[in-house]
C-alpha cells in the first residue's frame, strides 16, 4: 500500500461521524491473540518471527474475507513512515520501534489493523467514529472468528486467551472510548471525574501525550481488567460511564457559555489568530489551540470553521505527518515553521471579519 | 469538619451515588486517596509483581522461585518478573501457582468467562512439543551443529503438516 496515498485520507477516528461525535472523537477495541505453536515474541528467535508473519499471511490467504486487506511491511518502512503508522493509530510505538519481522494488514478505510509481531503475535483492532462500541465488537468478533478458523491460537480452559502478559488474559480485550473534554479541563473538573473512574478499574489516558497529560484535551477511557467477565460485560462497563461522561461535558460547556461567554468567545477569536498568523508554531501549542476551536465550533462561536476541517488539522499538523507532507524529514525548527505555514494556508481569510 | 477516617481535617468531600443513593463521605487527602484507588488490584504487571513479591517470601525462596524455569521455552521465571512478559503459552501451566496470586491480584479473578475459540483448540502436547522444537533448533544453530539443526528443522515441518497448522 502506498503511505503517500494514506496521507491523503482522513482516517476513520477523525471523520467526525457517528452518535455524540462532538464529544465522542473513536471507539476502539482490540483482541491480543498468540498462535499456540511457537513462543512468545520475548523468546522468539528472527527465525520464529519470520515464520509466525509468514504463516499467517499463508493461513489468512485461504479465506476471501481476507483478501481486501492490504499489507505493510513495517521492518522495511523507513523511521518517518513508522511514525506515520503511529499518529494514525494505526500501529503501536512498541511494533514501530520494535526489530525484526512484523507487519500491519489493514483495511483500506482503516477500519481494521491487525499488528503481526507486536507484544503478542497478533493484535487485532477495530476503529469507529463516534460512540459505537457495539458495533465495533461485532466488526472485531466477526474478523476474530475468520482468524481462529484459520489459525490455531493459545487457549487455555481456566485462562482463556493466553497473552504474554497476565495483565491482558483471558479474553485479551480493551475497548477505549477517546473523548474531547475542553469544559472539564477548563473548569477544573477533570481531575475528579478521573478518579472516580479510576475507582471503577476504568484506566484514563491523555491521548498523544505521555502518560496522563493530555495534549488538545482528547482523553481515551478503557478497561483494564480482560479476566473473569465476558466480553459483553466488559464493554457495558466502559459503555455506561460514557453517557455519564458526556453528559459532564455538556454541562460544563453549558456553564462556560452562561457564565463567560465573551471570554470564551475572545478566546476561539485569540486562537485562531494565532493559528493564521504564527511564523512558527509547536505540535503542542496547535493542539492546544484547536481543541479551543473545535469546542468553539460546537457551542456555535464561530460560523467560520468545521469540524471537518479542524480534524483534519489536528492530523496533518502532527510531526511525522507534516514532514510526509513536505516530503521529508524536518528538524524541530524547520517542522514548526512548517506547521505554521500550512497553518496559514489552510485558515487563510478566516476570522478577518471578527479580529 | 474532620475527616470520617482519621484525625485530620476533610479537605475531600465525595458523594456516591449507587441506585439512587447519596452517601456523603469527607475525607482528608491521604483518606481520599485510599478510598479512590482502583479497587480491582494493581493496574499493571509491576505493580501487581512488586505487591505479589512482598507478601511473606524469604529471601531464600525468592532466589529459589527465580532459577524455575519453563522446560518447553526456557524462560526463567526470575525473566519472567524482570520484563514482566511470560515466554510460551506453556508458562501458564508450568507457573500456574505462581502466576495465580499475581493474576488475582491484576484481575481480582481466576477464570476465564468470556468467548471461546469457535473450533475446538489444537492438541496442546503437539503445540508444545513444536515450541520446544524451535528452541533445540536454535541451540542446535548457536551451537553450529547444523546437522542437528536440519533434522530438528524436518521434524518441525512434519508436526506442522500432521497437525495442519
Amino acid at each position: 500500500m502506498n503511505l503517500d496515498e494514506l496521507s491523503q485520507q482522513t482516517c476513520e477516528w477523525l471523520r467526525a461521524e457517528g452518535p455524540d461525535s462532538d464529544i465522542v472523537v473513536s471507539t476502539r477495541i482490540r483482541l491480543a491473540r498468540n498462535l499456540s505453536d511457537f513462543p512468545f515474541i520475548r523468546r522468539c528467535t528472527d527465525i520464529d518471527r519470520a515464520g509466525i508473519e509468514s504463516l499467517v499471511l499463508r493461513r489468512l490467504e485461504l479465506r476471501p474475507e481476507f483478501a481486501g486487506l492490504q499489507r505493510i511491511d513495517v521492518e522495511s518502512l523507513d523511521e518517518l513512515d513508522r511514525r506515520f503508522l503511529v499518529e494514525r493509530q494505526l500501529i503501536s510505538r512498541e511494533l514501530a520501534e520494535a526489530e525484526g519481522a512484523r507487519s500491519l494488514l489493514l483495511e483500506p478505510n482503516e477500519r481494521l489493523a491487525v499488528m503481526i509481531n507486536e507484544e503478542d503475535h497478533l493484535r487485532l483492532q477495530v476503529m469507529k467514529s463516534g460512540l459505537q462500541i457495539a458495533e465495533a465488537w461485532q466488526s472485531i468478533d466477526r474478523w476474530d472468528n475468520l482468524l481462529q478458523e484459520v489459525l490455531q491460537v493459545a487457549f487455555h480452559d481456566r485462562w482463556g486467551y493466553l497473552t504474554a502478559c497476565p495483565t491482558n488474559v483471558g479474553t485479551g480485550l480493551r475497548v477505549s472510548v477517546m473523548v474531547h473534554l475542553p469544559a472539564l479541563v477548563q473548569t477544573r473538573q477533570i481531575e475528579r471525574v478521573f478518579k472516580s473512574l479510576q475507582k471503577i478499574s476504568l484506566a484514563v489516558r491523555g491521548l498523544f501525550g505521555e502518560g496522563s497529560q493530555a495534549m488538545g484535551d482528547f482523553y481515551q477511557i478503557s478497561n483494564q481488567l480482560t479476566l473473569g467477565r465476558s466480553e459483553a460485560e466488559l464493554l457495558e462497563q466502559v459503555g455506561e460511564v460514557v453517557p455519564a461522561l458526556i453528559d459532564y461535558e455538556r454541562k460544563a460547556r453549558d456553564f462556560l457559555i452562561a457564565s463567560a461567554r465573551e471570554e470564551l468567545t475572545e478566546q476561539v477569536r485569540t486562537a485562531l489568530k494565532t493559528l493564521r498568523k504564527s511564523n512558527r508554531i509547536s505540535s503542542e501549542e496547535t493542539m492546544h489551540l484547536l481543541s479551543k476551536l473545535r469546542m468553539g465550533v460546537h457551542l456555535k462561536l464561530n460560523d467560520e470553521l468545521d469540524i471537518p476541517l479542524i480534524n483534519r488539522l489536528f492530523l496533518q499538523t502532527q510531526p511525522a505527518h507534516l514532514q510526509k507532507l513536505r516530503g521529508g524529514p524536518l528538524g524541530s525548527d524547520e517542522r514548526n515553521r512548517a506547521r505554521a505555514e500550512y497553518l496559514q494556508a489552510a485558515l487563510a481569510g478566516l476570522g478577518e471579519g471578527t479580529t | 469538619m474532620k475527616c470520617q477516617k482519621c484525625e485530620k481535617a476533610a479537605t475531600f468531600h465525595i458523594t456516591e451515588i449507587t441506585d439512587g443513593d447519596h452517601v456523603a463521605l469527607h475525607l482528608c487527602a491521604d483518606c481520599a486517596e485510599q478510598y479512590l484507588k482502583p479497587s480491582g488490584g494493581a493496574g499493571t504487571v509491576g505493580e501487581a509483581l512488586a505487591q505479589h513479591l512482598s507478601v511473606g517470601q524469604t529471601s531464600d525462596e525468592m532466589a529459589k522461585l527465580d532459577q524455575k524455569a519453563c522446560p518447553v521455552c526456557g524462560i526463567t521465571y526470575y525473566e519472567f518478573r524482570k520484563y514482566g512478559r511470560l515466554g510460551c503459552p506453556h508458562d501458564y501451566v508450568h507457573f500456574e501457582a505462581e502466576l495465580e496470586s499475581l493474576i488475582v491480584n491484576i484481575h481480582g479473578e481466576v477464570r476465564h468467562r468470556g468467548k471461546r475459540p469457535p473450533k475446538p483448540p489444537a492438541d496442546a502436547a503437539v503445540a508444545t512439543e513444536l515450541i520446544r522444537l524451535r528452541r533445540e533448533m536454535k541451540e542446535a544453530i548457536d551451537g553450529e551443529n547444523y546437522e542437528l539443526a536440519s533434522q530438528i528443522r524436518d521434524r518441525i515441518r512434519r508436526l506442522e503438516k500432521e497437525g495442519q497448522r
